[in-house]
């Protein structure tokens, strides 16, 4: 098979923009091939995790002793506010776009995403929106203090009664990032749905092509509830209406629903590519299909949905009748069903595997222990009396960042390692990867399971002193933190040193299946272009002895020679 | 020539390991479960033993779950790995649908259980009463309903950034919140400025407080102390200092002190976020912008913050 087997059902994307830069300049220019955009959304978020990550050493330095004697309180209420956005927004979001834009088309086959002019757009509100929201540290009375989730009537409050302050940057901030997302939730579910490679249907995807899909569908229905929240606080800020302030006879509680109809499934739109990742590295690691593949397919749909009806278990303690809390309590208690499929169908890969511990199987693997635990915590917050005694305190945070950092950093680790020689062309260093996971897990488990007892005794969250009965928990947590900013210094290094004199990477390092894998590292800049191969069996064939696409040799002597 | 008939029969020898670790992860979840009693403070509310009763029924399934999962992946770790140079293939097992099944129906089952038996104990606890709105600059407490069924009360709650004042039927007000022991209270809760939470950790109970409502809440201490009243919902600078103490005393010492307290004259009772807003004020305002302390509330009984609680 030499020349084109092209399914002219496929769309097809227009070429790259004339004349854009093929070398390191590249990164910095608005170039619309997925890949490049993809490293420039990676490059950006690690940026900002260090920038969040810093700011957490703050907060964790403050807690470290009871009283409040590092910053001022307000201070300190600014720094953890900046830290969960610059999180969210700027670093796990991105990162995750990231990696759609570099696996997507190549999983899938496509040339590129559907509208490549949208995705680079979409990347380059990044920027915009994190000088918004950086900006704010410099608007007059600092930046926003009133919690990532910034709830009237306390976020309306405007002491010195500027029109530019903190709260209005970071509202404008939120939008730009959800309008970003969207653009980018677009451009992903048209390119799945439309640009596969001939042969693939919907149940030959990868499970990381299934959850993408899933989570960004997520992103479509939901966003638009929390831009519109945004907009009304917005409007209640700067232009005096009245929808969340109780003295124009607004209800504050309204802003809650807007905020967590989206905020919540946020987590699962954060989630889900990460359970795609598991997914697509356990097989590879364990040299086995991933156990129950249409079962996990499906599972992540299931999550998608069930995630639209859970937001008020935000709100057991607001007022919320019995009835209404009874119904949340199931239907987030549901979600237990098809996350614990997932849970089941991984150590069913593992199973009677043959496992290499390499780096990206070492995260996989402390991503899944966390989440075994978060799930647990999390089932336990859905519970309504439980919720009442533990909710809004630091079991809630512990919980929190079990799934965010605990399971969703360590997933997105593992992935970096793992796709790091296909898309940079350049081996990393195992040894350096391997420090990075050990210092990772034992300063997360340090830094969050403490805080779980803390919570439990009664220690609200956003505190910035504390009774001194929490103090043993607090400093076990501020060690495990600091920790994990000396756990960065490997990483660093490795992913400076390996890219820029790493050794050679083959186009299959990991004698991984899947189209990525049959395209030269780093991938050509329209992936396979017109020889799009034809896919013929489903994802995960190890030990099947089957080939996943047509003429697959001629792919593999390709790639080599390329 | 013979062929070797697929060996039939159950393995026992995998029946005894399986059976001995579920033996062993059982005995590990129930004493997690007891354990878990341990984590919270005491039990100081008739909502108390229930909610840790549910914690700890959580704690042992979880635990279960937990060690169950872990368990076959520390297994793994140990008997499946590859060595060095082992480049082959594990066994290519693609699923097992009646397996699937099985996992999906058990944590269904399991979550229905769960749910069942959690909204039996949600309707025991019996202490939410309903959200009213009202305009602003009415009187709140003419709207609301108080508990037909409690002994004391209203007691209103005023919660304030950063300071709590409790009005008692009698008139007298404080900083501190007197409850009798063994009796039904029941509150008005309401705010003035922003959201709060009224947490008292040792009575395992949580309510919001918003502005522009009035919310009826009932609950009964059923041990006498100090316990620690937190605002539990993020209210500004201030905030983590937002706390004051529950006395929960004798219905004799709860009559003696209403009746002392009520001839005692208004003064400016608890305010704790006052003194580090005035350093911060005095040391020239280097702090990024906070609303000022509301002013101290006036009350008959201003409190001792000096003297410590016992959870």
């Amino acid at each position: 098979m030499t020349t084109t087997n092209y399914d002219p059902r496929v769309l097809k994307a227009p070429h790259p923009v004339p004349g854009a830069p093929d070398n390191w300049k590249r990164f910095f220019s608005f170039n619309t091939d997925a890949k490049v955009i993809g490293i420039q959304y990676i490059a950006t978020s690690l940026f900002f995790l260090l920038v969040g990550g810093l700011l957490a050493m703050i907060v964790r330095g403050e807690l470290i002793t009871p009283p409040a004697d590092l910053v001022d309180p307000s201070v300190y209420n600014g720094l953890y506010t900046m830290h969960g956005t610059v999180m969210l927004f700027l670093f796990l979001f991105p990162i995750l776009n990231g990696f759609n834009n570099l696996l997507i088309p190549t999983m899938i086959g496509a040339p590129d995403m559907a509208f490549p002019k949208l995705n680079a757009a979409a990347f380059w509100l990044v920027p915009v929106f994190a000088t918004v929201l950086m900006g704010s540290f410099f608007a007059p009375g600092g930046p926003a203090s009133s919690g990532w989730w910034s709830y009237p009537p306390m976020s309306l409050q405007n002491p010195l009664g500027h029109f530019i302050n903190g709260e209005f940057l970071w509202i404008l901030a939120v939008a730009l990032s959800g309008i970003s997302s969207i653009m980018g939730a677009v451009n992903f579910v048209t390119t799945i749905i439309r640009m596969r490679a001939p042969g693939m249907g919907f149940f030959k995807m990868p499970v990381f092509v299934w959850t993408a899909w899933a989570a960004q569908t997520i992103q479509l229905v939901g966003l638009p509830a929390l831009t519109g929240g945004a907009v009304m606080l917005l409007f209640d800020l700067s232009f005096g209406t009245s929808f969340f302030r109780p003295e124009g006879g607004g209800d504050p509680v309204l802003f809650q629903h807007f905020f967590w109809f989206y905020s919540h499934p946020a987590v699962y739109v954060l989630v889900l590519p990460v359970f795609g990742i598991f997914s697509e590295l356990f097989p590879v690691y364990a040299r086995k299909p991933l156990f129950g593949y249409r079962f996990v397919a499906i599972a992540s749909f299931g999550i998608t949905f069930l995630s639209l009806i859970v937001w008020a278990h935000h709100m057991f303690y607001t007022g919320t009748p019995n009835w209404m809390r009874h119904i949340f309590m199931f239907t987030t208690m549901l979600i237990a069903v098809p996350t614990g499929v997932k849970v089941f169908a991984w150590l069913g890969t593992l199973w009677r595997g043959n496992l290499r511990l390499n780096t990206p199987m070492l995260f996989c693997l402390g991503g899944l222990f966390n989440f075994i635990f978060a799930g647990i915590t999390g089932v336990m917050l859905a519970t309504v009396p439980i919720d009442i005694h533990v909710g809004n305190t630091a079991f809630v945070v512990a919980h929190f960042h079990y799934v965010i950092f605990n399971t969703i950093g360590f997933g997105v680790f593992a992935g970096i390692y793992h796709w790091f020689p296909k898309f940079t062309g350049r081996m990393y260093y195992e040894g350096l990867g391997k420090v990075h996971f050990a210092l990772t897990f034992i300063g997360a488990t340090l830094n969050w399971l403490p805080i779980h007892w803390a919570g439990l005794l009664g220690m609200p969250r956003r505190v910035a002193s504390y009774d001194p009965e929490f103090a043993i928990w607090n400093v076990l947590g501020s060690i495990g933190a600091f920790m994990l900013g000396v756990a960065s210094i490997p990483f660093i290094l490795n992913m400076v040193s390996s890219w820029a004199r790493g050794p050679k990477a083959p186009p299959n390092p990991w004698r991984a299946i899947g189209l990525e894998w049959l395209l030269p590292s780093p991938p050509p800049a329209e992936n396979f272009e017109d020889d799009i191969p034809t896919v013929i069996s489903e994802p995960y064939g190890y030990g099947l002895g089957h080939p996943l696409v047509d003429d697959e040799k001629f792919y593999i002597r390709r790639s080599q020679e390329a | 020539m013979t062929t070797t008939a697929p060996k039939s029969g159950p393995n026992i020898g995998a029946i005894v390991i399986i059976a001995m670790a579920v033996a062993i992860n059982l005995v590990i979840a129930k004493l997690m479960a007891t354990w878990s009693y341990s984590w919270f403070p005491p039990q100081a509310s008739t909502a108390a033993p229930f909610v840790d009763d549910l914690f700890a029924l959580e704690t042992g399934i979880g635990s279960f779950i937990f060690f169950g999962c872990t368990g076959v992946m520390g297994w793994v770790l140990l008997f499946n790995r590859a060595d060095k140079y082992d480049e082959s293939d594990g066994a290519p097992i693609e699923g097992n649908t009646k397996l699937e099944i099985i996992w999906t129906i058990i944590p269904l089952v399991t979550v229905f259980v769960i749910a069942t038996y959690t909204m039996n104990v949600n309707m025991k606890l019996q202490n939410l009463g309903p959200k009213h709105k009202y305009v602003i600059g009415t009187d709140p407490t003419a709207l609301v309903e108080s508990d037909p069924i409690a002994d004391v009360g209203p007691i209103d709650v005023i919660a304030r950034q950063w300071s709590w004042e409790f009005i008692y039927p009698n008139g007298v007000r404080s900083s501190e919140l007197h409850l009798p022991v063994d009796q039904r209270v029941n509150f008005r809760l309401t705010s003035e400025d922003v959201l709060h939470s009224f947490f008292v950790p040792a009575f395992r109970l949580k309510q919001d407080i918003i502005p522009g409502s009035v919310i009826s809440y009932s609950l009964t201490p059923t041990k006498e102390g100090r316990f620690r009243l937190r605002d539990a919902m993020f209210s500004g600078a201030y905030f983590s200092q937002n706390q004051t103490d529950v006395i929960v005393e004798s219905d004799q010492a709860y009559s003696d002190w209403l009746k002392t307290t009520a001839k005692r004259p208004l003064q400016p009772g608890l305010d704790p976020g006052r003194a580090l807003y005035d350093r911060r004020i005095a040391s020239g305002d280097k702090g990024w912008a906070t609303v000022p302390p509301a002013p101290a509330p006036m009350v008959n009984d201003p409190g001792d913050p000096s003297i410590p609680h016992d959870a």
